[in-house]
């Protein structure tokens, strides 16, 4: 018996051994786990967070947000000027160089600017885009982006979603070439693209020396798209990923536990919000989501702070505004409306209603939370009963015929500025439930205005209305979890794009 | 015989053309396309655009129509959501998906059929009461945590096999099993009750009279009689598991035709399900026709049908 025990330990010895799997630092490579599949490395082409991240480490953009200080820097232009309010000039930097060799230059800014705006060509993110007419040559390295209307969150944006194109390349293989085989100026380049399923980068060494990303010193990247969890945390323990993200909390603090790799959280630009029909659009007989005191009992029957706690953890906070709060023109300085059931039972009955109401409540993710909340309003009186939604079919019944409650969520597409969150709501689209003329007028002035002060002056004028009206309830941020080997040294940035080439090895 | 045969195909391809067109409208019917193709993170202008730069501002029929004239002609279109030829991707998809379905009813076939003679041969013995403690596990214990169960074991504690990928034999040695014990019990027992049928029959008995090895009358005589139920119940598994090891293929992140076609439903991504659909559906007519070929073969009387 012991000598079957030994020969069967020897068996499985040399198969570890024959074994590929051997942990990032020893071959230069960092194993990574998506667990979504990407659809297009193209970034104008997907809307997933995977391909944010792709963006970042693959391409550059004109500008670079510094994403631990919020600091706007030059990238791949070196300067930048707004000749007027709709015109905004910028000089390009010079001996860049994209990862097929093409040298960069104006050609490339004016050709990916006129691709991206054609709607023609159906870019997949519209709201990255649509605010520029067109882009012209001054010179070789010199270009003007003209504006459709004046659009201060210009910067935040060519600091983030737009990035540059080689001209020549784009325009021979297109979205699906640029897809399968991506070319940009960025830190890595991919050297491997398997539809949906692995991407292979690799540092890119003709990197321009004085990026403000900083140069990369990981090697090579291998991504693989793992979606069940488990199977990511088997893969981690037997040294086949290094570096895995997104992680459930209670999963999380097993991990830390254990203390064999190291656990980092840090809060993301997505809020959590309940939105109440209060412009009446399921119907304007008899809709208790019209009276402002029913909306305020809603928001005074949660305990945010308990779902937060108990479901949420990490970094995740409550807040009480309808945008996040490093947003530019977000503020936190609005009313907001603590737990207290009793209130919330006296507003109801004010209102009219003292044995509460029955309503449908929708919600598309988390349902744990949804549920949380559900709870909380039964206690009060308010009978919910949960629709469960895939996204779209919510989305759908939302611009269709509105939904009484529904719990929403809004990322914002990382981009820093509220105009990617209350204007995007409060504008009397789709999606706005509240159709306040008054906000969306001061919205209205609010985006287009080219005075940081008065920006910032009718965002908080629009916010606080929106908070004394309650026609939302701003419940919390979300964080996400990152686990990695502890030979690498990282820190994740609030805005929850992971860039790879600000890792390196311990 | 010809005759039977082209009625029985123009059936099936029937029977596919209205599982595509049903498939159709019950994507449309499961939330705006337009939608889900611009993401969570869409505003109403992407939608907007989306919607006119796909056409799903046009009626239903006429998309439809459009779909099944270049399907017929080969080309299924592109991807909403992958930027890319629906054919291309499936393709791809489709050979991780048969080597690990092939694999599957291989696995399922060596272990149940054995068992199940086994279990016929010795009814009540203590063979029979292990095969059926077997299948009833197979049957009950859901493939998810099983799968969990060979990657705590092999990738985790003894370190022998990859958790996930596609890349070599190895990584299909534990979706293999996994997915085949699932299809086991069904196919080990109905070998089991057909033996056991056939060994009570007139004609074995005469088999052992004429002084037939035991060998001989357990293959030749009973064996080919009582699989041939158990051959229509594997090729209906071996549909089954092309279309539908999505659990498996998740859990060992192995990108199958299953999965994708899972992960389409929720995006909303016509081509690609509507393509799918349609080479499930005739993965199932395929495998069905061959089944009866296979038992007009063991079973001559068949061949009249």
């Amino acid at each position: 018996m012991k000598k079957l025990l030994a020969g069967a330990s020897i068996i499985a010895l040399t198969m570890v051994a024959a074994g590929s799997a051997w942990a990032g630092k020893a071959d230069d490579t960092l194993k990574i786990a998506f667990n979504k599949e990407l659809e297009s490395v193209d970034s104008f082409y997907n809307s997933a967070r995977e391909g944010v991240i792709m963006q970042h480490n693959v391409w550059d953009g004109l500008l670079y947000r510094d994403p631990y200080n919020g600091e706007y820097k030059g990238n791949l232009a070196t300067e930048w000027e707004w000749i007027d309010d709709v015109t905004l000039e910028l000089v390009l930097r010079e001996g860049v160089t994209f990862h097929n060799g093409e040298e960069f230059d104006a050609d490339d800014v004016v050709y990916t600017v006129n691709w991206v705006v054609d709607e023609k060509n159906g870019v997949k993110t519209q709201r990255n885009v649509n605010w520029m007419k067109s882009a012209e040559k001054i010179d070789k390295y010199k270009v003007r982006i003209h504006l459709k209307a004046p659009f201060p969150a210009a910067i935040e944006y060519l600091a983030g979603p737009v990035s540059i194109y080689p001209n020549e390349y784009y325009a021979k293989v297109g979205p699906s070439g640029m897809g399968v085989e991506p070319v940009g100026t960025g830190p890595y380049k991919v050297v491997k693209v398997e539809p949906g399923k692995r991407f292979v980068l690799e540092k890119f060494d003709n990197y321009h020396k004085d990026s403000p990303k900083g140069q990369p010193t990981i090697g090579n990247l291998d991504i693989r798209t793992i979606p069940d969890f488990n199977t990511q945390a088997a893969e981690l323990f037997g040294g086949g990923l290094d570096w895995i993200w997104e992680v459930p909390a209670d999963q999380a603090e097993k991990m830390t536990a254990m203390d064999r790799f190291t656990v980092a959280n840090e809060s993301t630009m997505r809020i959590g919000y309940l939105d109440m029909d209060a412009a009446g659009l399921t119907g304007t007989e008899n809709n208790p989501m019209m009276d402002v005191r029913v909306r305020q009992a809603i928001y005074h029957a949660i305990d945010r702070q308990a779902i937060v706690d108990a479901l949420l953890k990490g970094k995740s906070r409550i807040v009480n505004s309808a945008c996040f709060p490093s947003q530019f023109g977000c503020t936190e300085d609005v009313t907001s409306y603590d737990y207290d059931p009793e209130k919330a039972k006296a507003l109801l009955a004010e209102a009219g209603y003292p044995d509460g109401f029955e309503t449908d409540f929708y919600a598309y993710r988390e349902r744990d939370y949804a549920e949380a909340m559900m709870n909380y309003l039964n206690a009060v009186g308010i009978k919910t009963n949960l629709r469960f939604l895939q996204y779209s079919a919510l989305r759908e019944q939302r611009m269709k015929s509105g939904t009484p409650i529904s719990f929403q969520t809004w990322g914002s597409y990382s981009i820093n500025d509220a105009s990617a969150f209350t204007s995007e709501f409060f504008k009397f689209g789709s999606l706005d439930l509240a159709r306040d003329e008054e906000v969306r007028d001061w919205l209205d002035v609010a985006d287009s205005s080219v005075d940081p002060e008065t920006r910032k002056e009718f965002y908080a004028k629009a916010l606080k209305k929106i908070a004394d009206q309650a026609y939302w309830v701003p419940l919390f941020s979300y964080n996400s979890n990152y686990i990695f080997t502890k030979d690498l040294e990282y820190k994740p940035a609030m805005d929850d794009i992971p860039r790879f080439f600000q890792m390196s090895w311990k | 015989m010809l005759v039977f045969t082209l009625k029985k195909l123009g059936l099936a391809l029937l029977v596919a053309l209205a599982v595509s067109m049903l498939s159709f409208a019950l994507l449309y019917l499961s939330g705006d396309p337009a939608a889900a193709i611009a993401g969570e993170t869409a505003s109403d202008s992407d939608i907007e655009a989306i919607r006119i730069f796909y056409g799903f501002d046009r009626p239903l029929l006429v998309q439809y129509g459009e779909w099944l004239f270049n399907a017929v002609r080969g080309d299924f279109g592109q991807s909403y959501y992958f930027q890319l030829p629906v054919g291309q991707l499936i393709a791809d998809r489709l050979s991780v998906t048969m080597i690990l379905g092939v694999c599957g009813i291989t696995f399922a076939l060596l272990t149940a059929v054995p068992l199940g003679v086994a279990a016929a041969v010795r009814p009540n013995s203590l063979i029979d009461r292990v095969a059926l403690f077997i299948s009833v596990m197979g049957q009950a214990m859901p493939s998810f945590w099983f799968g969990l169960v060979l990657i705590v074991i092999f990738s985790i504690q003894f370190q022998i096999l990859p958790p996930s990928g596609s890349e070599s034999w190895r990584h299909f040695v534990m979706p293999t099993i996994v997915l085949g014990y699932y299809a086991m019990p069904g196919i080990m027992r109905l070998t089991r009750a057909g033996m056991l049928d056939v060994l009570s029959a007139d004609y074995i008995r005469t088999a052992r009279a004429k002084g037939a090895s035991e060998m001989r009358v357990m293959f030749k005589h009973a064996l080919r009689n009582a699989i041939i139920p158990v051959v229509s119940l594997a090729a209906v598994q071996m549909g089954f598991m092309l279309g539908g090891s999505i659990v498996v293929e998740s859990i060992f992140a192995l990108h199958g035709a299953g999965y994708l076609a899972w992960e389409s439903i929720g995006r909303n991504d016509l081509p690609t399900v509507q393509a799918l659909i349609l080479i499930f559906s005739l993965f199932y007519i395929v495998f069905t026709f061959l089944s009866d070929l296979l038992n007009a073969w063991l079973d001559p009387r068949m061949r009249v049908g």
